[in-house]
């Protein structure tokens, strides 16, 4: 086992715990340049899984950090997709501008939900946050001058300063670049008060009010922060599938978006992105599984209706929940920590303790 | 000199009236302690001061300055910060986390102000670590720590804001005997060393008698009798109040 021997505060400031763990991060990196070469058949399905990363961040901040589920975030990233594909085609504005204001829409939604969620909490929002999403499908499919309606609308490529993205491996540059922005805008601000005062929030809302913490901007804050991210998303997911319609922006995406969370482990950066990899992965795996079922009484036809997806969706979430709370990213660190303490390990490290006494909460 | 001051203040929940015009002061460098039976309205007094409840009728004054209608998130600039009785902390932070107080672009981009202010902030609160000695439990997660060492950790949240006024809300309950005459010798650092005046909800007489110079005695929402621990202990009324007559 490793101890870190600290000789300022500043070290603790960093991005990165220590340069081992700074150099592990560059060398992902180097490997995500040459990933395309390598497996040139899947640049697309990996973009796919940064765009995910991007919504796994925006979702983190709010469910995992801020402690506040929504179950609208769907709604986001189409009111993201919709306003991007809008300003970029219908207005001719430049692809930054139109990710810039899609962004700023997208914020102000979030502000529009987070408002009326500060008086509500746990399941209270999480409901508030489904019938938004729903009015919102709505609207994409009524709107039809500005959204296409049912018809849907086509989304050409992304071109920046005279340079198209039309390519896979463009493309995938593209999101890789701006994953990796969002992922350092979002660090810097949880090392900053900002993300104390989210995370305090989380833990104690009266706790971080007597402590000076404005709760009504801080979720407020969230919530925008959360949403702009996903107006980031959901232009670069608009490009991704080249083709908007009101249908693909349902509950079930919003469902799988916080399945991301649960999944990769709520409460960490890292977790977004597992959780990403995981809901881009699951979908294959699914249809491998269908496929490998063997013709037995029917069991094949059944295992091929349409409506069974969903359902092991809410049953992957459900036993995450039961199982493993702290997701992928907990698995990891218990698997880490494994090897770290050999032989030495104890089960009961992550062991969850109840809470004491908390049954005189003020709230 | 009076640092905060309470007028006539009451408060009814539906038709139960917790507090029925109370009024008392806090003298700048005191410890001022409230007791009573339970349902007295000792917490509930810490609820209206950290602006938790509004009061139905009354006043509250700190430092001169009526804070009856301020939010409950600017108690803490102008200098009261508090405990709870059962705890409240943020489960999931590192000793250190929870220590750290709080403008949005320049948190996005880390600008060397932020990381400026950070330092000083990390400063301030490993001042605070040193003088209660929480060096040891420095990186460890609030849920693993014991609950005797969590209500040290609270009050250390406290301090951190660094008030003029600490509210203790219980400070020994939940804790050994052990524990409790360590609360007495911090509340008495915080008091001497710290320069804070201390008001707190107690029902350990024992450490209500070791550090507090006046105390507050309350039953059914009024003041009954006010002095020294000594003279509020021996009054007729608070032993009725305690015992039954």
């Amino acid at each position: 086992m490793r101890f870190l021997f600290k000789t300022s505060y500043a070290q603790e400031l960093g991005l990165f715990r220590d340069n081992v763990q700074r150099n592990w991060y560059v060398a992902l990196f180097a490997a995500l340049l040459v990933l395309p070469r390598v497996v040139p058949d899947y640049v697309g399905d990996i973009s796919l899984v940064f765009i995910y990363g991007l919504c796994g961040l925006s979702l983190m901040v709010l469910a995992g950090y801020t402690g506040l589920i929504s179950l609208g975030h769907a709604a986001f990233l189409g009111i993201g997709a919709y306003a991007h594909v809008f300003f970029a085609h219908d207005l001719q504005l430049p692809w930054i501008v139109s990710v810039a204001l899609a962004c700023v829409i997208t914020a102000a939604a979030g502000v529009l939900v987070g408002l009326p969620a500060l008086r509500m909490t746990g399941v209270y929002l999480t409901i508030a946050t489904l019938a938004f999403a729903l009015i919102i499908q709505e609207i994409f499919s009524r709107w039809d001058r500005v959204t296409g309606g049912l018809k849907g609308k086509p989304v050409d490529k992304p071109v920046l300063f005279g340079f198209s993205f039309a390519s896979e491996l463009a493309f995938y540059f593209l999101c890789l670049a701006l994953l990796i922005g969002a992922l350092w805008l979002t660090a810097n601000l949880l090392r900053a008060p900002t993300g104390r005062a989210w995370v305090a929030i989380r833990d104690s809302e009266i706790a971080a009010q007597s402590m000076g913490v404005n709760v009504a901007v801080y979720k407020t804050m969230a919530f925008a922060y959360s949403a702009a991210l996903m107006g980031v998303a959901g232009a670069l997911f608009a490009h991704k599938i080249s083709f908007l319609a009101p249908d693909i922006f349902s509950v079930l995406l919003s469902i799988q978006l916080l399945l991301m969370v649960v999944v990769g482990g709520l409460g960490s950066l890292h977790g977004a992105l597992y959780g990403a990899v995981f809901v881009a992965i699951l979908p294959v795996l699914i249809s491998q599984a269908r496929d490998a079922v063997p013709a037995w009484h029917g069991l094949d036809r059944f295992v091929k209706q349409p409506g069974l997806e969903p359902g092991l969706f809410g049953l992957i979430l459900v036993l995450f929940i039961l199982f493993e709370p702290l997701g992928i990213y907990g698995r990891w660190m218990k698997v880490k920590l494994y090897f770290a303490m050999f032989p030495l390990y104890k089960r009961a490290t992550f062991k969850r303790q109840k809470a004491y006494m908390r049954s005189e909460r003020l709230r | 000199m009076t640092l905060l001051e309470a007028d006539n203040l009451a408060i009814n929940f539906g038709g139960i009236t917790a507090l029925a015009g109370v009024s008392f002061e806090v003298r700048a460098g005191e410890v001022l302690t409230i007791i009573g039976p339970n349902g007295a309205g000792k917490t509930t007094i810490f609820n209206l001061v950290s602006r938790i409840y509004d009061p139905t009728r009354g006043r509250l004054s700190f430092c001169g300055e009526d804070i009856t209608r301020v939010p409950p998130h600017e108690i803490a600039r102008r200098g009261i910060a508090r405990t709870f009785q059962n705890i409240e902390l943020f489960e999931h932070a590192t000793v250190l986390h929870t220590h750290k107080r709080s403008r949005f672009v320049e948190e996005l981009l880390f600008l060397p102000r932020v990381r400026a202010l950070e330092l000083e902030h990390r400063g301030a609160v490993e001042k605070v670590i040193d003088f209660l000695d929480l060096q040891p439990y420095r990186d460890s997660l609030i849920v693993n720590l014991p609950y005797g060492v969590r209500k040290v950790v609270e009050m250390a949240r406290a301090l951190c804001t660094q008030p003029k006024l600490l509210l203790l809300d219980e400070p020994s309950s939940g804790l050994s005997v052990e524990e409790t005459e360590e609360m007495a010798f911090w509340i008495q650092d915080i008091r001497t060393l710290l320069g804070i005046t201390v008001l707190m909800v107690e029902h350990d007489m024992s450490l209500v008698s070791a550090v507090s110079d006046r105390v507050v005695a309350l039953n059914y929402g009024l003041v009954i009798a006010a002095g020294t621990p000594r003279d509020v202990q021996a009054h007729p009324d608070v032993v009725k109040a305690y015992l039954g007559s």
